[in-house]
């Protein structure tokens, strides 16, 4: 049978995972509408509404399965996670219900107004309604990633013998220096998703020759927010993240350097394949010296390597390793596309660019491995702790729960957002398929006309 | 403070019941309740708008417990794994339920999740109270904190009946609740279902604290020490009385007397298990209760000023959004 701690691992992996690919949208999206309705009011032009509201109905879809998958995580944290809920309850879940209190609020209560009560609530109630959606699920992000940040680097509590630790200051928590550039990187790489998401569809009608005026403002819209969000993916957000990694998590960054020796001037690996068990790179290529200097921005620092660490501390190193360098890749290529783009906007040809178009199409689903594949390096580096430093992960699980209880209802959950998956998918493509300005909500006039029907 | 901590989250479940308690009632009873799509979608409509706002309630009285009773979280959760696994499931069937019936015109596709909300709906009510009798009940906590929830466990007599009275209670409250949202046949309907349930609330009442009285011997304690708390029950005496003198077109007076049983039947409870969060039937010493199982006193400070001055703006939300959607459902091209 399977090891209690992997069957809980894999059970809180799989429904986060599954769980985030929407609010990667929620968070992104949800800041285009808000750009997209103020423009409307701004500028009283009727495309701007028309766009707002076909986005809107995509967020809808998305926002609706994000609210379902991701109740199961808060009770995880009980049912899977019970003795880290006793042991750090106190001081972690200070922002855990700061989430539910005060973002979730904001957005699930304000979506309803903003969807709904278009007519009922005076306009500049329905475009505040718009902006709080999108401050909400930003605000949400925040407190979820603060939580996350305190198991990365614990701070604001001090340890007492009779029961573990205490709460020493919630600023601290709150305020977690780790969680800043955390939180930068996050929210920067889900805008830079929607940015994708809303060029890609726009490619997809360019291409299929139909809505051309929507289509043109998405695709404008996509390269050059996508140009301006690839690069500070990059710079300062992803440098500053790594750089709390350099400071806080040394087996993590050896980790997904795939640094195994100690090394003064390291070198950065491109590529190559992590040999565990002879405790090298097999084919590596190097960028020599360059990861002392992004580390410590000295080409002669020294960069501790894993085996600095007894080995009973060591993350699983291939998983963290090509996590990371799947998604500096990817990172690296989305900066290319998205120049590209604004080159040929620039020259004028963007539209017409059939190439392009397709690459920009095709392109949709890899800021999703991107940010899934970030935060792989980001929990998976952090093993064998659950909270790094203080508690193993092995010592956070519900001891009272049987193997295959978690196997079953992993099975279960597997099978359930399978179903939600081809759901959500089929209607997304229906409202794709429709374009802007269908609207599937309308009752036929059959109907309206025999309500006994 | 770990008495505060007590009655807000006793106050945030109580005013969960009572806000989400409506639209679970009225899902409950979805598919007998609103006959053809039209009326179908006048009922849904009436909860279309609140529900996912109602639902957060839960959500947050769950992060709060995690911050200021992490023990009682950790052993309740862990202690009903595949209990509240099979909750989640019904839940996310609900929630996708709701908001993707309107998606596609076409009789099957409604037809299939107007049953999934309905079942789903059900079961949850049901679900909620078993979880409810248990926790007052009392369950076998050992001296770590912790027990092992099995379904025999879990599902015993005294349980079953506190899910059923939830069940009813709640599809009462959910019928009043229509009688304020909707118009013609369904209200009608609405008004006899309103009749009907209320019996069956008062009847599962009765016999529940008979069953309290017997199995759980430290009910009266804290009434004896507190005559205070009295009204409590008294409450629910009150709701119900009045709820048999609204039975004709009073329904402002119907919903408000389903409220009263509500409010009235929790804060009995709560007054019941103070101060245990979770007895043990092992042994009264590994009960957990709010001083055993609370945070230190700085960390429940600190969460209670930061979640209660979120908590007043989200009750003044809900009911501005409340008074937006109010009266009676108009259906437009629109919603759901």
């Amino acid at each position: 049978m399977v090891d209690a701690v992997f069957a809980h691992r894999i059970q809180f992996a799989f429904t986060v995972m599954f769980h985030y690919l929407f609010p990667i949208l929620t968070m992104g999206l949800g800041f285009f509408i808000a750009i997209l309705s103020s423009m409307h009011l701004a500028t009283g032009d009727k495309r701007y509404a028309t766009a707002a509201r076909f986005w809107a109905r995509i967020f809808a879809i998305n926002f609706a399965l994000g609210v379902v998958t991701g109740i199961p995580l808060e009770f995880e944290f009980g049912t899977n996670w019970s003795r880290f809920s006793a042991f750090g309850g106190g001081v972690f879940g200070q922002t855990l219900p700061l989430e539910g209190v005060y973002a979730f609020f904001l957005e699930s209560g304000f979506l309803g107004l903003f969807l709904y009560g278009e007519g009922r609530v005076p306009r500049g109630v329905h475009w505040l309604a718009g902006l709080g959606v999108s401050l909400g699920s930003l605000l949400s992000g925040y407190f979820i990633v603060a939580t996350d940040a305190w198991m990365q680097h614990p701070v604001g509590y001090v340890t007492d013998p009779s029961r573990a630790i205490r709460l020493k200051s919630f600023w601290a928590v709150l305020l977690n220096p780790y969680a800043g550039w955390q939180y930068a990187h996050t929210i920067n790489g889900a805008l830079l998703a929607a940015a994708f998401v809303i060029g890609g569809i726009g490619a997809f009608y360019l291409l299929s020759h139909r809505h051309q005026e929507f289509a043109r403002v998405a695709v404008k819209m996509a390269v050059i927010a996508g140009a301006v969000l690839s690069l500070t993916q990059l710079f300062p957000t992803g440098d500053f993240d790594s750089r709390n990694v350099v400071k806080y998590q040394p087996t993590k960054l050896a980790t997904m350097e795939g640094l195994f020796e100690t090394e003064k001037g390291a070198p950065l690996a491109i590529i190559g394949m992590p040999d565990t068990q002879q405790g090298r790179l097999i084919d590596p290529v190097f960028v020599p010296e360059f990861l002392s200097f992004l580390a410590y921005g000295d080409f002669h620092a020294t960069v501790n390597g894993l085996k600095a660490y007894p080995r009973e501390l060591w993350p699983p190193v291939e998983l963290t390793y090509y996590a990371y360098h799947i998604m500096v890749g990817l990172g690296t290529i989305f900066i290319a596309i998205m120049i590209v783009g604004v080159f040929l906007l620039w020259r004028r040809r963007l539209f017409e660019c059939r190439w392009y178009l397709w690459i920009l199409m095709l392109a949709l689903p890899f800021p999703y491995i991107a940010n899934e594949a970030g935060w792989v390096v980001a929990e998976v580096g952090r093993q064998p702790w659950l909270v790094y430093g203080l508690l193993k992960t092995a010592d956070g699980t519900s001891a009272n729960v049987a193997v295959g209880e978690t196997v079953f209802t992993t099975l279960g959950f597997a099978g359930t957002y399978l179903m939600l998956g081809i759901l959500f998918l089929f209607l997304v493509g229906r409202v794709i398929y429709q374009g802007p300005g269908g609207d599937v909500t309308e009752v036929p006039e059959s109907v309206v006309a025999h309500p006994a029907a | 403070m770990n008495i505060v901590w007590f009655w807000t989250l006793a106050l945030m479940l109580t005013t969960y019941a009572v806000l989400d308690g409506y639209d679970l009632g009225a899902g409950a009873l979805h598919l007998w309740l609103a006959r053809g799509n039209q009326e179908r979608r006048i009922l849904l409509n009436a909860v279309g708008p609140v529900w996912n706002g109602n639902e957060v309630w839960l959500i947050a009285a769950g992060g709060m417990m995690v911050v200021s009773f992490p023990n009682v979280y950790a052993a309740g959760f862990s202690g009903f794994y595949l209990a509240l696994m099979v909750v989640l499931w019904l839940l996310i069937l609900r929630g996708v339920s709701i908001e993707f019936r309107s998606q596609i015109d076409h009789e099957l596709w409604r037809a299939f999740w107007d049953a999934g909300f309905c079942l789903g709906s059900l079961l949850i009510a049901l679900l909620l109270g078993v979880a409810l009798g248990n926790v007052l009940h009392g369950l076998p906590i050992g001296p770590n904190g912790y027990f092992q929830g099995t379904f025999t466990l879990l599902l015993n007599p005294y349980s079953i009946l506190t899910g059923l009275l939830t069940l009813a209670v709640l599809g009462w409250h959910g019928t009043n609740y229509l009688r304020l949202k909707t118009y013609g046949d369904l209200l009608a309907r609405a008004r006899r279902w309103s009749q009907q349930l209320w019996g069956a609330a008062a009847l599962l009442v009765v016999a529940s604290t008979a069953a309290t009285l017997g199995l759980v011997p430290s009910t009266l304690r804290n009434f004896h020490a507190h005559p205070v708390t009295l009204v409590f029950p008294w409450l629910t005496l009150a709701g119900l009385v009045s709820g048999l003198l609204s039975r004709r077109e009073h329904d402002q007076a119907a919903f408000r007397s389903s409220t009263a049983v509500i409010v009235g039947l929790l804060t009995s409870a709560a007054a019941t298990a103070f101060p245990n969060l979770l007895p043990s039937t092992l042994n009264p010493a590994y009960s957990l209760t709010v001083y055993n199982a609370a945070s230190s006193p700085y960390a429940l400070r600190a969460s209670f000023i930061a979640n209660i001055v979120g908590m007043i703006g989200v009750a003044l939300y809900s009911a501005y959004v409340h008074r937006t959607f109010r009266g009676q459902v108009q259906l437009d091209g629109h919603g759901y």
